[in-house]
């Protein structure tokens, strides 16, 4: 009994629309709105403000933004210097505009090669398995209950650092072991589902393995975890940085916090000297932190606007 | 077989030994990177910045003498970790001939007051608001307190910090904003030291609680909404169980278990954090001893705070990974 | 409780109302999904005797679980209850709040669920799982009664006694399984509803848990749904078999005249296509094409399937009556090959052969 025609009754319903798509997730998108906001102002800010202005000695010192009212423990806020100045005579705004891009490089410079070592080991121990994974796996352990900053710091110390790509080398030695441990659970995980125990079944290679069939499943969990590690970057950077460790000729986010602190800002009273850099990297870290979240929920759906019911 | 088993006591104190040991090789190459004697290396680059050093002299000759510095690399490794073994640490270089195992010993106590109840508190509280945040039952308005703490989660320990000393400490100078306790007072267990302890360690705790709480209160958010769907819980809800008992026993209790591995394994960061916190505050702990000895060039300070940070995480962790089996029953039968 | 509702509940006619443990009147599930509501129960009847096992049995996706879980009220969302009665010695289980929901569940109706291997608390023992149940509905107990009483559960499903003190993960998959039994006749309910209770396990520890079940009905006389999709397994162990066919009823009959003489289209396509071991039989593979859960089709939600479809078929939904004594079939056409009831007084018999094929 051969049906001629399809019923109506089988055919997919109207109404799949790419609104729908998983990627539009809410937070995903607010966060990397937020991110890709402070990386144009920082790109694109130099053409509309004098980047001369970050270098010390520029501007008229300790200036309040310009809306606030004047002080007498200061100078009179300008217009010139919407953001205030400080104690050395940079801009603020200039600092921030300047600044925000540095944090980047460091952030994804470090990341991106504690991701790729992270994929590169990963992968090598979720497939190998034995005493590779064995050893592998131990010491990713032992690197990540080891306070990497407490190391860093100790590096930096020595190692006075001089310029970002430095500082990102540096950092890039300790971030690998994170992403190397999520990216073999997620290997073991995978290696069992069906279509991977039918592809090795057919012979196909285990690199072909890896790069056709696993790792474009694995992207959205990739990208969560990419997006983790470079926020922790940034972080790991402008931690040293805070502490004076940072380069010092060039203007970055936490190296200006370092001068404010150490120059009593918060104290007296400054509180623009490190409340734009503070502001900008909360605005950085929280976007970068969105972005983790709905690329987890993109990966994970049951994580998507669920509640535990009971 | 559950419980501590002998395997599983001898794995978590290899890896013990493992983590210790590549920190402390770790620090000891850094400095040998530099070609030369590490010691006189020191000391140069103090003076670089400083000027001279006073006793220099008596440093070196101290330094070799304690550690025998003529030694090739190999036999000098072996000292080395022998006296890391023993905690024999040196002699601080700013502040000679104090010895940095009597300054780290100072500092020690502070810092694991700090961290262990701050910690704590976050830990509890975070994942207990979290898991109430998935539970059906909660009042919507306690619901939108994710958004909040979604805020708070990305703001790092340090940057709360230094909004909590400009609010409380110049604006409304409800709290001290500097030291461990109040000037003039008498150290010990008498009542105006131990207020005076507690009220100059509110903020600091409170930077690290905050900005820690929102990372536990998500993530057993996520594991709660996981769990949800899990068989036991439907078997449990077809029991007739009360929401109680449901919650506790069935999920909370299941869900918190990854959450205490995160803990084992975010613990290095967790101190890292509050290395810088105690630096904003002042607070005498190590992290702000370690500000100074980066200030003073002071490098076998610098080492040796490092090498006790490593060693206290190390220790925090195995102290986890071994009551963890009292909590899951089931970990011995795999490998964690 | 009320006074039991009486409604008019096909397959038991002739049952006082006293002897109906379980009365399902036009339960209907939906599944809210983007593209529209799955219907997956679309108005499904049946009851229940006391001291019966009734099959209910059907492809996958047909939606007995979801019927079961309804009746539990354990739907989960995307899914809801539309409507229906459901009545548990009288009592609607739909109407009850929560509070009077949680007293009903598990002293009055429980569930021996499908994967055993994960719906038992992975950090609490066999003991205290057993004891939630039982001090959840009776209070606080002594300890000793407790303990005796908990082993004599564990006793009367054949696990030793030293599984009292084991962590689920230290227990086979069938001993698991015999825990979810322990547990479900802990407070003696009247109604057990078993989702599938052997499909995860092989065949040996089948049998073990199908005897278990079996011993556990005779000692209690306990009413049961049986929920499943293995016929020989539903044939060894049920009074009544219900067949299930895209969230509708097909058939209710006895479960020797199921075999026998299906009535149903649907329910001979299961019949014949159970593998014999003493005859060689063609596969039989069904034409036509199954439909998409959101459209049911017009009419009968089996015609697209089936091999007798006529014109009636496509356009009117037939209703489930009772065409012989226990024996309701939906279907129009189910009259051209039944075979005719014997004269008064003599109830049908099972043929000579043993209802297995």
């Amino acid at each position: 009994m051969a049906v001629a025609t399809v019923p109506e009754t089988l055919l997919a319903p109207a109404g799949l629309n790419r609104w729908d798509s998983p990627w539009l997730n809410t937070k995903f998108v607010s966060g990397l709105v937020m991110v890709v906001a402070v990386l144009l102002m920082g790109l694109i800010g130099t053409r509309f403000w004098p980047e001369r202005l970050a270098l010390v000695a520029s501007s008229p010192i300790n200036l309040p933004p310009a809306w606030v009212s004047p002080n007498p423990q200061f100078g009179p806020p300008e217009a010139a210097h919407p953001l205030g100045t400080e104690s050395n005579g940079r801009d603020i705004l200039a600092v921030i505009i300047t600044g925000a891009p540095r944090s980047f490089q460091v952030g994804l410079i470090a990341a991106g090669i504690g991701m790729l070592v992270g994929i590169l080991l990963g992968f090598t121990a979720g497939f190998l398995g034995g005493w590779v994974d064995n050893v592998i796996r131990t010491v990713a352990d032992s690197v990540i209950t080891i306070p990497s900053l407490a190391l860093l710091i100790l590096v930096s110390s020595y190692v006075r650092v001089v310029d970002i790509s430095s500082m990102a080398l540096i950092l890039a030695a300790f971030s690998w072991a994170g992403p190397t441990r999520l990216i073999r659970a997620q290997v073991l995980s995978l290696r069992e589902r069906g279509y991977v125990r039918m592809a090795r079944l057919s012979g196909i290679s285990s690199f072909d393995i890896m790069f056709r069939e696993m790792l474009p499943n694995m992207l959205p969990y990739l990208a969560s975890s990419l997006a983790g590690n470079v926020a922790g970057a940034i972080l790991a950077a402008t931690s040293l940085e805070a502490l004076g460790l940072g380069p010092t000729r060039i203007p970055t986010l936490g190296m200006t916090i370092f001068y404010a602190i150490s120059s009593s800002a918060v104290l007296r009273g400054m509180w623009w000297w490190w409340g734009f850099p503070i502001l900008i990297l909360i605005v950085i870290f929280t976007g970068l932190f969105l972005m983790a979240i709905g690329l987890d929920e993109i990966a994970n759906p049951r994580l998507r606007g669920a509640s535990a019911d009971a | 077989m559950r419980g501590l088993t002998r395997a599983y006591l001898l794995r978590r104190l290899g890896m013990y030994v493992l983590t210790v040991w590549l920190g402390s090789t770790i620090i000891f190459i850094v400095p040998r990177l530099v070609p030369g004697d590490p010691v006189a290396a020191m000391i140069g680059r103090m003076s670089q910045s400083a000027g001279r050093v006073e006793n220099s002299a008596e440093i070196i000759n101290a330094w070799r003498a304690r550690f025998g510095l003529d030694a090739p690399v190999p036999i000098q490794y072996v000292n080395y970790l022998r006296n890391a073994i023993t905690l024999d640490l040196g002699y601080s270089l700013a502040h000679f001939p104090a010895t940095v195992r009597d300054m780290v010993a100072q500092a020690v106590p502070w810092t694991i007051g700090l961290l262990a109840v701050a910690t704590v508190i976050s830990f509890i509280a975070g994942n207990l608001i979290g898991a109430l945040m998935a539970w059906a039952p909660t009042p919507r308005w306690a619901k939108r307190l994710l958004p909040l703490s979604l805020t708070f989660t990305s703001i790092p320990y340090f940057m709360l910090a230094i909004l909590l000393v400009y609010v409380f400490g110049f604006g409304l100078r409800l709290f001290p904003i500097s030291g461990g306790y109040g000037r003039g007072l008498t150290l010990g267990w008498n009542l105006p030291y131990i207020l005076s302890v507690m009220q100059h360690a509110i903020l600091p705790a409170l930077s690290i609680v905050i900005a820690s709480m929102g990372y536990w209160a998500l993530g057993m958010r996520g594991m709660m909404i996981t769990n949800a769907g899990e068989d036991y819980i439907i078997l449990a809800r077809a029991k007739g169980l009360s929401p109680a008992r449901l919650f506790l026993r069935y999920a909370v209790r299941n869900a918190v278990l990854p959450q205490v591995t995160a803990l084992a394994l975010t613990l290095g960061s967790i101190v890292g954090g509050a290395t810088l916190v105690e630096y904003l505050f002042a607070y005498p702990g190590m992290g702000y001893l370690l500000y100074q000895a980066i200030v003073s060039n002071d490098y076998s300070l610098i080492q040796g705070i490092v090498f006790i940070l490593i060693l206290a995480t190390a220790t925090a962790v195995l102290i986890i990974d071994l009551v963890y089996p009292f909590i899951d029953p089931r970990i011995t039968y795999q490998q964690r | 409780m009320t006074a039991g509702e009486s409604i008019d509940v096909p397959g038991v006619n002739g049952a006082a109302e006293r002897d109906l443990v379980l009365q399902v009147r036009d339960l209907r599930v939906h599944y809210a999904t983007p593209q529209g509501d799955v219907i997956a129960v679309n108005g499904v009847s049946f009851g229940v005797r006391r001291g019966e096992i009734l099959g209910l049995v059907g492809e996958s996706g047909c939606g007995k679980t979801t019927a079961a879980m309804a009746i539990l009220r354990l739907v989960q969302p995307p899914g809801r209850v539309i409507s229906g009665k459901v009545l548990l010695n009288g009592t609607d289980l739909l109407a009850l709040d929560e509070r009077q929901l949680a007293q009903v569940r598990w002293r009055d109706i429980a569930l021996i669920p499908q994967g055993a291997m994960n719906s038992l608390n992975p950090v609490m023992r066999v003991r205290e799982q057993i004891a939630d149940a039982i001090e959840t509905h009776e209070g606080k107990q002594p300890k000793n009664v407790l303990h005796e009483r908990i082993l004599g559960i564990l006793a009367t499903v054949g696990l030793p006694s030293r599984v009292y003190e084991l962590f689920p993960h230290e227990l086979s998959g069938g001993m698991k399984q015999r825990v979810c039994i322990a547990m479900a006749i802990a407070l003696n309910p009247s109604l057990i509803i078993a989702d599938e209770p052997t499909s995860a396990l092989d065949v040996v520890v089948q049998r073990v848990v199908a005897q278990t079940l079996l011993d556990v009905k005779k000692r209690l006389n306990v009413s049961m749904i049986l929920i499943g999709h293995d016929m020989g397994l539903q044939a060894q162990l049920v009074d009544r078999i219900a067949v299930m066919y895209a969230g509708n009823i097909a058939e209710i009959a006895p479960v020797q005249t199921a075999f026998v003489e299906p009535l149903h289209p649907y329910t001979q396509l299961l019949i014949s296509s159970i593998p014999s071991i003493k005859e060689r039989k063609p596969l039989r593979v069904s034409e036509g094409l199954t439909h998409d859960l959101r459209r049911p089709p017009p009419g009968c939600v089996f015609h697209l399937r089936c091999p007798h479809v006529v014109d009636q078929c496509r356009v009117e939904v037939p209703l489930l009556r009772e065409l012989k004594p226990s024996h309701q079939v939906a279907c129009h056409r189910c009259e051209l090959w039944m075979t005719p009831e014997p004269e008064a007084g003599a109830t049908p018999t099972a043929a000579a052969s043993s209802p297995l094929p």
